[in-house]
């Protein structure tokens, strides 16, 4: 991964937590953000006579480190090439996905994934449509543990497809959408905004 | 017991047995003859030799304390049985358990450890380069947020449940590893980094976003359970030991560190884990866990035999930090006196707590009720209504009640208060 992509990151970062400090984001979460993170001095379990380094393991190469570096984040850092549509999606859902979610995402048994009611002080349900707020955590879950049984079984395709499929379930695209590594996270989730970063801070003050 | 009082009748079923045995003709040495007679509990054990030494103990075999199972599914939960246990360390096969997936089948020689992202040299470590950096233990509680969400519905307030059901989400161990720190030196951060991604090799390829200030604190990567490999269940062969974060961060398995500049909102730091607060927000990122205490005794379904003299005991413990004091109420909450903590107090670690308490036979409702370094109180269950309205369902560490009737049972009794 280059240093340029890495830049384009943090810009993106430093955006996003602007945005959240300005929804009542704690100080040490915007210090996070800002990269004033204290990596030096002398971690526990080094005496002061350890070398600077160890070496013990071994150097990563780019091969190995693009084979498993599969997660998906919110800009879009992470997604592969490929495409898929609501068409082909429902085929992939009638296939893998309906037994356990039911025939309209509804019914379980396991997780309900479609609910396009949303809600104003508390959820009903938790559901991709009225309560997870980024699309791209869709590609990152899904390609990593779904199916259940039989994980990683689908073709990037096949995860976008499903993706624009459970999408449309929840009216949250149409049904000509083609989702690929530019439109999927420019997919504005419903509930997206609701999410505010902890506020606890343990002492004497309020509860929270 | 004095010595006349030995059983005649077990002086004489062992000879009898040792007669059939021998003559039987399956007895060869006197070794055999010890098997033979020690597999009978006999009921005066000075009167019959002991079982001899073994490769590996067992406990006594009247002691059968279990995990809670309650459904069999790839994505459950075992509790460990917290009324059974005296301490604060729990034994490694009752340490609870918490799956997205089923527990992986993992080789020591095989598994490892990518760490790569915003570093200076990616890195892939085996197990053996692990063990050979410096290593550290502590004694600290996992707790998985979770805990105690049976108890916060106040339509829903149960009575006949034990406290290993009620929150036995909750283990303390002493774990061994190597600190994160120590790792992250290795591969040398870059500036701008400011929070990890942790990934497990399960079949959920579960994975958590932790800030890289947490895991430079005090993060480890445990490999080490109460002097043994860790378990299985809690990750063999390695995991993420985030101390005092909600247990779902502390990823088992673990077989990937990503370091990054921003979270990477995964599902179960989106979908789950996540507090819907009442007021049309989430809360995200709800990592740390706050001061919280039980009382394990006298708890469901024990009953008081007789009146008089009990010890009230429990477990209290706090994610930032130190546990300062446990107070307990044996009058519904109208008073609370300082309960006694037994040392060593250490950070983020479960404390044993107790008081002795006279019972007089009359109905009444004992609490506990924790504070923390941080001068944290354990609220009520109506503190945390107010903040948090009646819908979320992580972090409800919120004060236990437990109904003492006249008639010597216990009952979980914070229905009675509210």
């Amino acid at each position: 991964m280059s240093r340029v992509v890495w830049g384009a990151c943090l810009l993106v970062a430093s955006t996003a937590f602007v945005a959240c400090a300005d929804s009542g984001q704690t100080a040490a979460v915007a210090r996070l953000a800002s990269g004033e993170v204290a990596v030096s001095g002398t971690p526990e379990g080094i005496p002061a006579h350890a070398p600077a380094r160890f070496e013990f393991g071994t150097e990563a190469s780019a091969t190995r480190v693009a084979m498993w570096d599969i997660d998906v984040r919110p800009d879009g850092e992470g997604l592969p090439p490929g495409s898929g549509s609501v068409a082909q999606g429902r085929e992939v859902y009638n296939v893998y996905c309906v037994a356990c979610h039911g025939p309209t995402g509804m019914e379980g048994p396991n997780d309900r994934l479609v609910d396009s009611e949303q809600w104003d002080d508390v959820p009903s349900t938790r559901t991709v449509g009225n309560y997870w707020p980024h699309a791209t955590t869709l590609y990152d879950y899904i390609r990593k543990a779904m199916p259940q049984l039989t994980p990683g079984i689908l073709s990037d395709d096949q995860v976008y497809a499903v993706i624009a499929y459970i999408l449309w379930m929840n009216e949250i695209v149409p049904e000509d959408t083609v989702l690929d590594a530019e439109t999927l996270p420019a997919v504005v989730m419903p509930a997206r905004d609701k999410f505010v970063v902890d506020d606890r801070v343990g002492g004497t003050g309020p509860v929270r | 017991m004095p010595r006349d009082g030995r059983s005649k009748l077990s002086r004489r079923a062992w000879i009898t047995t040792t007669s059939g045995v021998i003559a039987a003709g399956l007895v060869k040495t006197q070794t055999d003859a010890i098997k033979l007679v020690a597999q009978e509990a006999p009921s005066d054990p000075t009167r019959v030799p002991g079982k001899l030494v073994s490769e590996l103990g067992g406990r006594a075999p009247a002691e059968e304390p279990k995990r809670l199972v309650r459904a069999q599914a790839l994505s459950s939960s075992s509790r460990t049985p917290l009324a059974d246990l005296m301490g604060t360390i729990t034994p490694a096969d009752l340490h609870f358990e918490r799956h997205h997936a089923g527990v992986p089948d993992i080789r020591l020689e095989d598994h490892e450890l990518l760490v790569h992202g915003m570093v200076e040299r990616p890195m892939v470590f085996r197990m053996s380069d692990l063990m050979r950096y410096p290593q550290v233990s502590r004694i600290q509680f996992l707790e998985c947020s979770g805990n105690g969400g049976g108890v916060y519905n106040r339509d829903r307030m149960p009575t006949e449940v034990t406290v290993q059901a009620l929150d036995g989400l909750l283990s303390t161990s002493e774990w061994t590893g190597v600190a994160v720190s120590t790792i992250l030196r290795e591969v040398g951060v870059r500036r701008g980094a400011s929070w990890i991604l942790a990934e497990g090799s399960d079949a959920a390829v579960m994975s958590r976003s932790v800030p890289l200030d947490k895991v430079m604190e005090d993060s480890m990567l445990a490999y080490g359970q109460n002097g043994e490999r860790i378990r299985p269940e809690q990750g063999y062969p390695l995991r993420l030991f985030n101390p005092g974060y909600e247990g779902n961060t502390s990823v088992k398995w673990l077989r990937r560190i990503e370091v990054t500049d921003q979270p990477t909102h995964t599902r179960d730091e989106t979908s789950k884990y996540t507090d819907p607060l009442g007021d049309g927000t989430v809360r995200q990122f709800s990592l740390a866990m706050d001061a919280k205490s039980v009382i394990t005794f006298p708890s469901y379904p024990y009953a008081l035999p007789e009146t008089g003299w009990w010890e009230i005991r429990g477990l209290a413990w706090s994610g930032r930090g130190r546990i300062t004091r446990v107070e307990v109420s044996t009058d519904g909450g109208g008073t609370w006196v300082d309960a006694a903590l037994q040392g060593p107090i250490m950070e983020k670690s479960t404390v044993r707590f107790r008081h002795l308490f006279d019972w007089n036979g009359r109905d009444t409702v004992i609490l506990s009720r924790a504070t923390d370094e941080t001068g944290y109180v354990q609220p009520t269950v109506e503190q945390l209504w107010d903040a948090r309205g009646t819908r979320t369902s992580y972090h409800q560490n919120h004060q236990r009640a437990w109904k003492i009737a006249r008639t010597g049972e216990v009952t979980f009794g914070l229905g009675e208060l509210v």
